[in-house]
């Protein structure tokens, strides 16, 4: 069994982040600090601050990522915004209040402490950003604006038009290329990381394979921080980048550190629905849309066919402002997806297939003018346009939920250090914030939480315990094993010249998981999935057909060396959500819901983090359990009525 | 930018001309390929995508080609569509381009960018990383992670932020680049320094940020500006060229001050 120590510090909530900094983490000498290197997998919001950040300190960073370049993180992809408690527009907002936001929002399976820390550190989120030159949205006054966003009741989200993520992400790519260019790191693109090398327990190395060159090779480090984003594409469809991939978390997975809470993934509400069968990815459409649209469907399925526009409105059906007054369209994702999930259902779904809803922009229009709408969304209504060729002013958007987000990743503790010493583990990789449920504009603000303020303290404290220049050389065996492992991999995916294609087997891999560990699971899906997985598994291990070699480019067996990991990485999902005997944010089991559909939580069987510790193949993983200790806020019924 | 289309329901059929290329040392040719029965609704990579499970099947290697948000935002696609980088319409990325913006029985030319500064490492990919270079030499404001002032603290103007904003959205996929028949990487050049020169922050780095970044990047290879804009109507964020003149009015200035400006004689150090 593995040791979860969450090493979560005593004291009032509001002073454990500032005391547990000034007393309790060690330091680093700043003489020291460049005898130490450190591994950055990964450069979204999360590792490409993290990168900057330690390079600032003085430690020798190398940071590493699959894609050409480090600006190309899908962090770039986020859209409506980031949340700081700064209470700019005097509407009673506060660090507690985004607090408590946030832990209710992730439908109390967060830990109280990471999530305060999170607010606290939220305003200097923006500071930083601001002074990087970010040019977020301002008011006439010149000073910075702000839009509400689900789940919260102030407005304190921070946007750049609907290309947040990008202009944050290109901040912190400014600040990696600052340091790159006087030498303190060294980016390495193209280069992926397959498998991560423990020296006598320790996180001390990883192994790459260059993707243009397909060579495989070692790197040896005090430290490695992986910051690698989430496992969605796991679903196939997603609103994931197609690059986007599990890889190196699995991989440290099947090193030793544990997977938390796998089963908590997110279906974003708002998505362009699935056209047809070629469909490669979903698009999103940013969640700040439900500040001024309005979500519906017929109230009679004899409707559903109509043209939109001649269903006068007393034959319409909102169902959000009806089913939640107080939140109205600005319920948090969950809750809103299942609602358009269950308006399907029953046979109220608009569009092809009849999944879909409607977000009507009809009285915005009226309230703002349409060039009013076009100010605030009109990158977004273009996007919709280019790919439904429909024009949202005149007629309403279908949107559909897709998978977005994933809550789980790697167990970390305080620290964000898994239970691997040495390895850390940042952003949407990592499981710590965000619960069973993440409220919008939320991850930007997670990433880099994490890089730019929370790893650059409590890195050292585990440095202070590495004597400087001790990190091994990359000729030892564990160094030596690992990059076999690697090259057996590839090897076998290579050889197996099987008469199925990577693609077919991902698309086939995903329908699994949409069908029976999508937006509603019960038991007997979850069984049917973790019966279907492993013979799709087997079958993916006789007959993929990867062509061409490993000595160069090849993009077929980068894909089949990810869906290789999603075939084991999906099972443990739905072992996760079987083992879950509740329903919390995300999570939804059927077998658990109050009448009127809401998610029934079970605090005394499941108020806590299952973190899965990988046995060997074949074998079952065990479940250890992390408590969640709820020590200033109660637990109670998540209700947006 | 929303793009006009064809407003077809019928499914198409189309040729393709491929630039294949095995390795960035070897010979390149087109190849044709026929892409059968396209929804209109498909987009230009999930057709390639198509063609590529074909030739999976048929024992042949796919067409490598960069993709990966597919929603027009991370500026790693980078195809000549018919000679035109990111294809017909104006103002989307390649990945935003869709079947129903060609003809049944068109014959399509698919290439990669093609500029000396972006070499071609294998069929539709191309190397892209002289723009990190170019970044590296200046393309951000030197703030060290937790030093600054509140952020209200720095009052923009409205006008002076939507501004920066037009030429912070650059995705950084070199279509400019391929556009112009001088390779120049003017107008990217000139949206990074614009962004960081229309801002306070951006003015104590101001000067030596344009010198820079000009000068790396005439040391890789990018040829100057034929001022006939072909940069910004490639754009996929349709960036304006106005910013290349507000550049080279930067580049002038910062010229003139970097002889005349008197410069401390004190060196660093102290105790």
């Amino acid at each position: 069994m593995a040791k979860l120590e969450s090493k979560i510090p005593s004291g009032p909530l509001a002073d454990k982040w500032s005391s547990y900094k000034s007393g309790a983490l060690k330091l680093v000498n700043p003489a020291n600090k460049r005898k130490y290197e450190v591994i950055v997998v990964g450069a979204g919001l999360a590792g490409a601050s993290a990168a900057a950040t330690l390079a600032e300190l003085g430690y020798k960073v190398k940071c590493f990522v699959f894609h050409d370049t480090p600006r190309r993180a899908h962090s770039i992809a986020a859209q409506g915004g980031i949340n700081a408690a700064k209470n700019y527009q005097n509407d009673g907002d506060s660090v507690h209040r985004l607090y408590y936001d946030t832990i209710k929002g992730g439908d109390y399976r967060a830990r109280e402490a990471n999530v305060h820390r999170l607010a606290e550190v939220s305003v200097n989120i923006i500071d930083q950003c601001v002074a990087q030159g970010v040019p977020f949205a301002r008011e006439y006054g010149g000073l910075l604006a702000n839009r509400s966003f689900g789940g919260a009741q102030v407005s304190r989200t921070f946007y750049a038009r609907g290309q947040t993520g990008q202009q944050l992400l290109l901040g912190a790519y400014s600040a990696l290329m600052k340091e790159a260019g006087r030498g303190a790191v060294s980016v390495h693109p193209f280069e992926e990381m397959c498998d991560l090398v423990v020296v006598d327990g320790q996180a001390k190395g990883i192994i790459t394979r260059n993707l243009v060159s397909g060579e495989i090779q070692r790197w040896s480090a005090d430290a490695v921080i992986l910051a690698t984003g989430g496992y969605g594409n796991v679903f196939n469809l997603s609103t994931y980048a197609r690059g986007s991939n599990a890889t190196a978390i699995w991989r440290a997975y099947k090193r030793g550190a544990c997977f938390a809470n796998p089963c908590f993934t997110q279906i974003h509400p708002t998505c362009i629905p699935v056209s047809g069968d070629y469909q490669s990815k979903l698009t999103l459409m940013s969640e700040s849309l439900r500040n001024d649209g309005r979500i519906w469907v017929p109230k009679n399925a004899a409707d559903c066919d109509k043209n939109p526009n001649d269903i006068p409105e007393d034959a319409r059906d909102y169902y959000l402002e009806r089913i939640y007054p107080s939140f109205g369209n600005l319920a948090p994702r969950d809750v809103s997806s299942r609602a358009a999930m269950r308006m399907c259902d029953e046979g109220r779904g608009v569009g092809p297939g009849k999944r879909g809803v409607y977000l009507d922009f009809a009285d915005a229009i009226q309230r703002l003018t349409e060039d009013g709408v076009r100010e605030r969304y009109g990158n977004l209504f273009d996007i919709y346009h280019e790919i439904t060729n429909e024009n949202a002013y005149k007629q309403p958007m279908r949107i559909y939920p897709a998978v977005h987000y994933t809550m789980g990743g790697l167990w970390v503790d305080y620290n964000l250090m898994s239970n691997v010493p040495g390895l850390f583990v940042l952003g949407e990789a990592n499981f710590s914030d965000h619960g069973a449920n993440r409220l919008g504009a939320s991850a930007l603000m997670q990433g880099l939480a994490d890089g730019y303020f929370v790893i650059p303290y409590t890195i050292g404290d585990y440095l202070a315990t590495q004597k400087p220049g001790s990190r091994p050389k990359i000729d030892r065996s564990e160094f030596a094993q690992a990059e076999e492992n690697v090259r057996g991999i590839n090897n076998r995916l290579l050889g197996i010249n099987g008469r199925e294609t990577v693609a077919s087997f991902h698309k086939r891999l995903g329908h699994i998981m949409w069908e029976n560990c999508g937006m509603a699971r019960t038991k007997a899906s979850l069984e049917k999935a973790l019966k279907l997985i492993p013979e799709l598994r087997a079958e993916f291990w006789q007959n993929v057909k990867v062509p061409g070699t490993g000595a160069t480019l090849n993009q077929s067996l980068e894909n089949a060396s990810r869906v290789a990991d999603y075939m084991e990485l999906g099972e443990l999902l739905c072992r996760d959500a079987l083992t879950r005997e509740e329903s919390c944010g995300g999570h939804f089991r059927e077998e658990y819901q109050y009448p009127d559909g809401e998610c029934k939580r079970d605090d005394d069987n499941f108020g806590h983090v299952a973190a899965w510790e990988y046995q060997g193949d074949d074998k079952t993983p065990v479940r250890n359990v992390e408590a969640l200790n709820y020590e200033f806020t109660k637990m109670s019924v998540r209700s947006y009525k | 930018m929303v793009a006009e289309n064809h407003t077809t329901e019928k499914n198409i059929n189309v040729t393709l001309r491929v630039w294949r290329q095995a390795g960035p040392s070897q010979p390149g040719k087109f190849v044709e390929y026929k892409a059968s029965n396209c929804n209109p609704n498909m987009s230009f990579f999930e057709m390639l995508d198509v063609v590529n499970e074909e030739l999976t099947h048929a024992g042949e290697e796919p067409i490598a080609f960069a993709h990966d948000c597919r929603e027009g935002i991370c500026g790693t696609c980078n195809l000549v569509i018919d000679g035109k980088p990111h294809g017909p319409h104006k103002g989307v990325a390649t990945c935003q381009t869709y079947m129903r913006s060609f003809a049944d029985g068109a014959v399509i030319t698919v290439e990669p960018f093609r500029a000396k500064p972006f070499p071609v490492i294998k069929d539709l990919i191309t190397d892209r990383s002289a723009f990190d270079k170019i970044q590296q030499a200046g393309g951000f404001i030197s703030v060290r992670t937790g030093a600054p002032q509140d952020a209200n603290a720095i009052p923009v103007a409205k006008d002076a932020a939507d501004l920066a904003m037009d030429a912070a959205q650059c995705i950084g996929c070199g279509a400019c680049v391929a556009a112009c028949k001088n390779a120049s990487a003017m107008l990217f050049v000139a949206a990074k320094v614009s962004q960081f020169s229309l801002l306070p922050q951006g003015q104590p780095e101001r000067d030596q940020r344009v010198l820079a970044m000009v000068a790396k990047m005439d040391e890789l290879g990018f040829g100057s500006c034929t001022n006939q804009y072909e940069c910004s109507a490639a754009c996929p964020k349709l960036i304006s060229h106005d910013f290349i003149a507000r550049m080279n009015r930067d580049y002038i200035a910062a010229t003139f001050r970097q002889t005349f400006k008197p410069k401390s004689a004190a060196v660093a150090g102290g105790a």
